[in-house]
């Protein structure tokens, strides 16, 4: 019988460890001053260097040094007096030199830590993320493989290769041993991505577009049976694009992992594939036999060794903690703990804080994405803050407040923006939903909703106050759901002499 | 009188003078090289109408009374390692066939910028390995000395063509001799600048630590000269020093060496040298005492590990530095029949482009850096290569500049170490610890060995960015030995007959 993720954590202890690279968002590139503008036509962004031709030399960005110091930083590393890049060697065709510039035994931060908060069934508890080293790299080209089933090399007719993206910094952010967890693996792995990369932007050092690429994730885990104090055999699965899919990769390699050794099987060391549409992770690269990169450190470079007061003077432009930042927010909106920590794991605090500031009532900004949009983001699989704006939101919101659009109305506007009908006021004009506040149509209708429950009317006209719900339902029947509630019933009742 | 045997510094006056035009001074040198490059070799590529068109553009504006730099106007011949923009360049490997590089190297836009005449492109050992010029992939130089004769490696091409006057100036790059050991056995002058002092942005690398390229020439004031026009910070290489270049020139010009210690390497002599080397080497040191130097013996016990270490640390940088030849961007695509993969394609050029030798230290280099060998191998190399820097500090604080035998033999027969690739590595013997060490050396001819007749070099090192303390010393060389032998050493070489 196989088992499910909760009966895997009765028998099996979790343990994470979570890579994750992010794109900085210099100007140039890491080694060369190629742009490092998203979407230019392939092969549109080089030059010797990042094409690696014969002779051509790399210079550190300086930029990309001060922003994986600012990461450091803000995840309470140490900064290395004295770091090195290292040449990784391997050969791929979309690695211009067959090396990547990284950085290896010398890495520039080390040592920090990461608080979290995850929702546990004692309620909201913190959780201590501690970070093995932030270290700098290049990345690689981008191969486009022509024809075959896949789109992967194997059965490829042809491949293209992009050199556009060779070169562009990436930090590689690296936990230490994550154990502890229980079974809350998937809530801490998601809450330490969407905490580092609201880290991450609030530094304004990276995009952090999960979807794009620019922030991408890699989870390692292995399990242990319960209690036996040991280290199991990892898994490592790239292709997590989104915070969902860092809590789903969890949850699908701890059933898989627990169902094999369940039945006896070994678990392999190698790299899985995660597989959006299913949850479930694909099996790559085995990792049995450890690649030999032959790191040494690279001669082109000269070591970093930034200024002490560089750094402190780096340290003293970091911004509000998120942390702090959300206790403000906190103790700002009256929001109880648990809805606090809901959102913030849903990776919502941004544009429900942008919603809020463009004007929309607290209360309602967070009901609104925590309900409404993110209930339709689930329908779809994807991540709320894709479907919608908080402009958009704000607007809905606004329009509530002023009586334009009832409740009801609001969620029919909001289905429209997300099915791409435009903006609010398009969706409105195109599907007519406007709230019937003219008196003498509302009396037509109410008039008419007396015609045909008179014994009804009469009981209101005796007192019988509550019989008038029946009356208002009519009425917004008959309106097609337009018609302000509130009124139709202040209409009714004064009509019926019972105001 | 100029003509084709007079040194840069003679030509150049000439031109200033009006005796002659750098258009004639051009054209006599392809009509040498059209009567004897047939037998000598020492081109791979010749740019008649590049050179022609920025001779006729130095003359134009010199007659127009614009301000030149020394040299403008001079003809050069340049080391096959250097890119040149739309020029061919080879490296001396089938691997690189038909590369045209989009870009200049540092050194050549210097040289450009300078109004040097860029002849064409000089043969060299496959990617600047080997100490004979016989591992280039487009057939061995011939030593003007004696057409049977190896005209020494890596840099054989320039060194022949200046001992066959078909250039009055040339570029090496000097890994572990490859300036000074061909010029010592063409009786020419080389010289390895201070690690830094000139860019290595565009130069081909070998070992990248180790690599430097420099100025070759027929007298210690035209190598001083050329050394003032290539040498300079450059942004585009991070290991490029940043401080003023050495006066060179005035030093070279200096002839005085009154009270200067000079060191002689006690490790650098004895077994291993030819009789005749060390014979016109102790004539170079009585010259240099009877000009007023004191001479002291110093020991550098290191050096006796350098080859070692020499041949760990350079196979490594090159199995990195070489990965890049895989046939995806540039040069020669072996096998891609459309339905091979790319990994095949990439083996079948590998085993197609690179020659033996090449393979030998890619597959020593890959051995040395790999998992659970890289402390023993490129770890204690590194660990000598202190060691060897500590030996050469200790002997600069007894001596101004230290001195040796630049080569153990004189030019030996094409083909004789055809089977010996150690014999061949002991050629560098005396000049490698200079690279190891980052300093600088130059070779100069000290006379003909008595029992063969052919050239013998005399090393002097300097220590790091005092590269003028090696012109000093050797411009003073020069003129003794000159007044003594009545004449330039190359007076006594045959005269090769034309075709």
């Amino acid at each position: 019988m196989s088992l499910n993720y909760d009966q895997a954590v009765e028998k099996y202890e979790p343990t994470l460890g979570l890579e994750v690279h992010v794109e900085l968002n210099t100007k140039s590139k890491m080694f060369c001053s190629c742009s490092t503008e998203f979407g230019g036509a392939p092969n549109t962004q080089t030059c010797p260097v990042c094409l690696g031709l014969p002779g051509a030399l790399p210079v550190v960005n300086g930029k990309a040094i001060e922003s994986t110091i600012l990461i450091g930083l803000a995840l309470n590393c140490s900064i290395a007096p004295f770091s090195r890049f290292a040449r990784k060697n391997y050969f791929y065709p979309d690695m211009p030199k067959n090396f990547q510039t990284s950085q290896y035994d010398e890495p520039i931060c080390v040592n920090g830590y990461l608080d979290v908060e995850i929702e546990t069934d004692e309620g909201v508890k913190p959780f201590r993320v501690e970070i093995e080293r932030v270290h700098m790299e290049e990345d690689t080209g981008k191969s486009l493989h022509v024809g075959g089933a896949t789109g992967r090399i194997h059965g490829a007719d042809y491949s293209l290769l992009d050199y556009n993206r060779a070169g562009i910094p990436l930090v590689e952010i690296v936990t230490k041993i994550v154990g502890g967890t229980d079974k809350y693996a998937p809530q801490v792995a998601r809450a330490y991505v969407t905490e580092l990369r609201d880290i991450l932007r609030s530094l304004g050092v990276s995009d952090v577009k999960m979807e794009q690429g620019s922030m991408r994730c890699d989870v390692n885990l292995s399990l242990a049976p319960i209690g036996s104090g040991e280290l199991g055999t990892r898994s490592e699965t790239k292709n997590v694009n989104s915070l969902r899919s860092v809590e789903r990769a969890v949850i699908g390699e701890v059933v898989r992992q627990s169902n094999r050794l369940q039945d006896g099987e070994r678990i392999v060391q190698e790299t899985r594939h995660f597989q959006e549409e299913s949850g479930q992770t694909r099996s790559g690269r085995s990792k049995e036999q450890a690649e030999d990169y032959r790191y040494f450190p690279e001669p082109d470079l000269v070591p970093v060794v930034p200024d002490s007061a560089w750094i402190e003077e780096l340290r003293a432009t970091l911004p509000e903690k998120p942390s702090t930042r959300r206790a403000r927010l906190q103790a700002e909106w009256s929001v109880p703990d648990k809805e606090m920590t809901s959102l913030v794991n849903a990776g919502l605090l941004d544009v429900v804080e942008e919603t809020i500031t463009i004007g929309a009532d607290p209360t309602r900004a967070r009901s609104w994405w925590l309900g409404e949009v993110s209930r339709l983001a689930n329908e779809r699989e994807v991540d709320p803050t894709s479907l919608i704006t908080p402009a958009q939101v704000a607007e809905v919101i606004s329009l509530i407040a002023s009586g334009e659009l009832t409740d009801k109305l609001a969620r029919q506007v909001v289905e429209g923006v997300i099915a791409g009908e435009g903006t609010p006021a398009d969706v409105i004009s195109k599907r007519g939903l406007k709230v019937v506040s003219d008196d003498g149509a509302l009396m037509t209708a109410i008039e008419a909703a007396i015609a045909s429950q008179p014994d009804t009317a009469e009981r209101v006209r005796g007192g019988n106050i509550p019989a008038a719900g029946a009356l208002i339902g009519a009425v917004m029947k008959a309106t097609g759901g337009q018609a302000d509630a509130a009124k139709v019933r202040e209409l009714l009742l004064k009509h019926l002499g019972q105001l | 009188m100029t003509t084709i045997r007079s040194s840069a510094s003679e030509m150049a006056a000439a031109l200033a003078s009006g005796e002659t035009t750098s258009v004639e001074l051009t054209e006599a040198h392809y009509a040498q090289i059209a009567k004897v490059d047939e037998q000598v070799h020492a081109f791979l590529y010749l740019d008649k109408e590049g050179a022609l068109a920025q001779a006729a553009d130095v003359d134009a504006k010199r007659k127009s009374g614009a301000e030149l730099s020394p040299l403008a106007g001079i003809p050069l011949a340049l080391k096959d390692v250097l890119a040149q923009k739309g020029i061919p360049t080879t490296c001396g490997s089938k691997m690189l066939e038909g590369w045209r590089p989009p870009y200049d190297s540092t050194v050549v836009s210097k040289l450009k910028a300078a109004g040097i005449v860029i002849l064409g492109k000089t043969n060299m050992d496959e990617f600047a390995m080997g100490s004979s010029t016989e591992n280039s992939a487009y057939g061995v130089t011939h030593n003007p000395w004696d057409l049977t004769r190896i005209p020494g490696g890596s840099g054989g091409g320039s060194s022949a063509a200046l001992a066959a006057f078909e250039a009055p100036l040339a570029i090496g790059t000097d890994t572990g001799g490859s300036i000074r050991q061909p010029a010592a056995v063409t009786g020419t002058v080389g010289v390895k600048p201070t690690y830094g002092g000139v860019s290595r942005y565009g130069l081909i690398a070998f070992s990248s630590s180790l690599d430097q390229a420099g100025p070759c020439a027929r007298t210690v004031l035209d190598a001083a000269l050329l050394h003032e026009v290539i040498a300079g910070h450059d942004e585009r290489d991070s290991t490029s020093i940043d401080a003023p270049v050495p006066h060179v020139v005035k030093a070279a010009k200096k002839l005085d060496v009154k009270g200067m210690k000079i060191g002689v390497v006690k490790e650098l002599q004895g077994e291993g040298f030819q009789s005749g080397v060390l014979s016109k080497f102790h004539e170079g040191l009585d010259a240099l005492v009877a000009a007023g130097a004191e001479l002291v013996e110093v020991s550098c016990p290191t050096f006796d590990y350098a080859l070692a270490a020499y041949y760990l640390i350079a196979p490594s940088e090159c199995s990195s530095n070489l990965a890049r030849f895989d046939s995806m961007r540039y040069g020669i695509r072996i096998g891609d029949d459309g339905n091979r993969s790319a990994e095949e394609v990439m083996k079948l050029t590998r085993h197609e482009g690179f020659g033996p030798e090449v393979k030998r230290r890619i597959i020593l280099g890959t051995y040395a850096l790999s998992s659970g060998y890289y402390d023993a191998y490129y770890g204690s190399a590194q660990k000598v290569r202190t060691l060897l820097m500590r030996d050469f500090n200790a002997a600069f604080a007894q001596a101004d500049v230290l001195v040796s035998p630049t080569a153990p033999t004189t030019a030996f027969k094409i083909g004789a170490n055809d089977n010996d690739p150690l014999a061949m590595y002991l050629n560098d013997i005396a000049t490698i610890p200079v690279n190891m060490a980052g300093i600088g050396g130059m070779s100069l001819p000290c006379g003909l060995a008595e029992e063969d007749g052919l050239p013998v070099g005399f090393q002097i090192m300097s220590p790091a960015m005092r590269d003028d303390l090696m012109y000093q010393v050797g411009g003073t060389l020069e003129a003794a030995l000159l007044s003594k032998w009545g004449g330039p050493l190359l007076d006594k070489a045959p005269v090769l007959a034309g075709n």
